[in-house]
């Protein structure tokens, strides 16, 4: 591409010698001359080459990018304490993976969990009964007060609040109906899904009334006027026109619950980062174990922004004439440009 | 579908008659609508004409429940869109009701309003899958005829954002006829098309005034309100200010504002 490119424009450099006369022409002798050159020009004899701006600040900037870069990527094979050896022998460690499994639990429990009252929350706080909208302000309120470490505890050590909880006589503490023990109804994990999703509940309300919000009153008008029921009209015409808005915020989202999840160490849940915690605390090799726990949430994280893509493009139907093409279909259209050129 | 019923009801059974009585409306201080009757016969083609703020849009809106009026009642064949009479009051009706009898008035709005996530028969099949008329390959079949009847039956699996103007509206007409009503409304149906898109929309409504089904036409088209129109009601200030035949209206108003609109329209 870029050869035949260079072709065209050395091809139109020869072609463009007599207008650039011109125009020096023009500048140097008047009018006259100038409105001959506009003659050639409106002719369609003319065709200028266009000397493209050079940017220099941004080859500046690159050049330091990748300076940087090299230096970090030298340092990489240089410097014998980053121990990819030990780093290695721990990636796919059973206590590793068992964390990874923990966490990745962990984070789809709470984003289904969390996504789903928070929905329940978005519509009752755009509710026109003042209750419901009261309430769902009120939760959102209070979820997004109260920092996520300190509500993970609170729900771990509920057991010194209410030693038991049930069902029974309201507003008494006789639980005649059904009883749990407190501390072993609401074990760590339970903390953690508990604390995780109520948290994430509040924060994903917001970002679903947002997409709800964007969407056109004239859909609902149109919706309502053909009859359709409430339910589909929500599933099938608003949520779905939603979804543009509340995709790009509900993975950021999901991806900050992933990494979020990496709390709950604090209530000793051996999930990714206390699993390797565990590990280096044994065997003091705490960069490398840190590297394996980091290199772990970059997989998963890269791994839901590839689903994002998908998603985003899937809901993006009908938003464009046409849609770009995806990173494997251009790859594929450029892999197919160059053989193409390569059998003459 | 080519069976021609002639309009104001030569077969005794025909729907779609729509009584207005005595309708207020007010925003807060505003009024928007004062003492508004009109008697619509079923199959005949009303235009509504005034100047924007005239209270058309909203009289047209009220018909079929989309705007809530606080004083008189708006019947179509008899029956009450939002409520039911019980003795002498009304009820308001749950919503689910309300969707059953709107079901019988299709709207076909100013921005066409389509869902830009469907495609063009999806849009037109949207509400009778939701609603359950008839199985999935009848309800495909009906919403093929009806885009081919106003003219893109090779647009059926278009997007909205891949078709143009007039044939968003074109599309829309086809969505609104889906549920067969017997009463359509339109809302400016050509204001928000370039000049030369127009035509194609009005022949498509032209197209559909002899189809029995009544139809209630808010537009600033005066010469198309006069081709197709049994009736012309000209409003302003949420009045109505005159109303009777094209040729008596538009030709030779009685009332000076009428004359005056018309000469600042034409």
């Amino acid at each position: 591409m870029s050869t035949s490119a260079s072709d065209l424009t050395s091809r139109d450099a020869e072609n463009t010698r007599p207008g650039d006369l011109g125009i020096a022409d023009a500048q140097t002798h008047g009018r006259e001359v100038i409105s001959l050159a506009d003659q050639r020009e409106s002719a369609g004899l003319v065709a200028r080459t266009v000397v493209p701006l050079k940017h220099w600040g941004r080859w500046v900037f690159s050049a330091l990018i990748v300076f940087v870069l090299a230096q970090l990527v030298w340092t990489l094979f240089t410097n014998p304490q980053w121990r990819w050896g030990v780093f290695a022998e721990n990636f796919f460690d059973p206590a590793v993976i068992r964390g990874l499994w923990l966490t990745l639990w962990l984070t789809f429990a709470s984003a289904i969990i969390g996504f789903a009252l928070g929905a329940v929350l978005a519509i009752a706080r755009m509710s026109r009964s003042p209750l419901l909208s009261s309430f769902a302000w009120g939760y959102i309120w209070f979820f997004r007060s109260i920092p996520l470490v300190v509500q993970l505890v609170i729900w771990y050590n509920l057991g010194y609040l209410f030693h038991t909880v049930g069902l029974g006589t309201p507003f008494t503490y006789d639980y005649w109906l059904i009883e749990f023990d407190t501390t072993r109804l609401i074990s760590a994990s339970v903390a953690a899904v508990l604390g995780l999703s109520l948290h994430q509940a509040a924060y994903s309300a917001e970002i679903i009334r947002g997409g709800l919000l964007a969407v056109d009153q004239g859909q609902l008008e149109a919706a309502a006027a053909l009859g359709i029921p409430r339910a589909r009209r929500f599933f099938h015409i608003v949520l779905p026109q939603a979804a543009r808005a509340i995709l790009p915020n509900a993975f950021n989202e999901v991806i900050g619950l992933l990494k979020g999840t990496s709390v709950v160490f604090v209530i000793a849940l051996p999930e990714l980062f206390y699993t390797v915690q565990v590990i280096y605390a044994r065997n003091q090799q705490v960069i490398p174990l840190l590297l394996v726990a980091a290199a772990w949430y970059t997989i998963v994280t890269t791994l839901l922004s590839v689903v994002q893509f998908y998603i985003e493009r899937y809901f993006a139907r009908g938003s464009a004439r046409e849609l770009p093409p995806t990173p494997l279909q251009r790859l594929r259209a450029a892999f197919r440009r160059l053989t193409v050129r390569g059998t003459p | 579908m080519t069976t021609t019923i002639p309009p104001q009801g030569t077969a005794p059974a025909a729907t779609g008659r729509v009584d207005i009585r005595g309708v207020h409306k007010s925003y807060g201080e505003h009024e928007v609508l004062h003492d508004v009757s009109l008697t619509i016969e079923p199959g005949s083609v009303v235009a509504l004409l005034g100047p924007s703020g005239s209270g058309k849009s909203t009289l047209l809106r009220a018909v079929n429940h989309l705007e809530t009026i606080q004083r008189g009642e708006i019947t179509i064949d008899g029956e009450f869109i939002g409520y039911e009479q019980r003795g002498d009051k009304l009820y308001e009706l749950r919503e689910k009701h309300v969707l059953e009898r709107r079901t019988r008035v299709g709207m076909v709005f100013q921005n066409f309003n389509l869902f830009p996530h469907l495609t063009a028969i999806q849009n037109v099949s949207e509400a009778p899958v939701a609603l359950r008329r008839g199985t999935k390959a009848q309800i495909q079949e009906r919403a093929r005829e009806l885009l081919a009847r106003v003219g893109l039956a090779d647009r059926a699996n278009h997007y909205p954002r891949q078709l143009s103007g007039g044939q968003q509206q074109r599309v829309a007409i086809a969505r609104a006829l889906a549920l067969d009503p017997d009463v359509l409304l339109f809302d400016e149906p050509t204001s928000a098309l370039d000049p030369e898109l127009v035509g194609e929309v009005l022949d498509v409504i032209r197209g559909l005034a002899s189809s029995g089904t009544t139809l209630i036409i808010v537009t600033h088209e005066i010469g198309f309100a006069a081709e197709v129109a049994d009736h012309v009601v000209f409003l302003d200030h949420g009045r109505i200010v005159e109303q009777g035949s094209p040729a008596q209206v538009l030709r030779s108003p009685e009332q000076a504002r009428t004359q005056e609109f018309l000469d600042w329209v034409i």
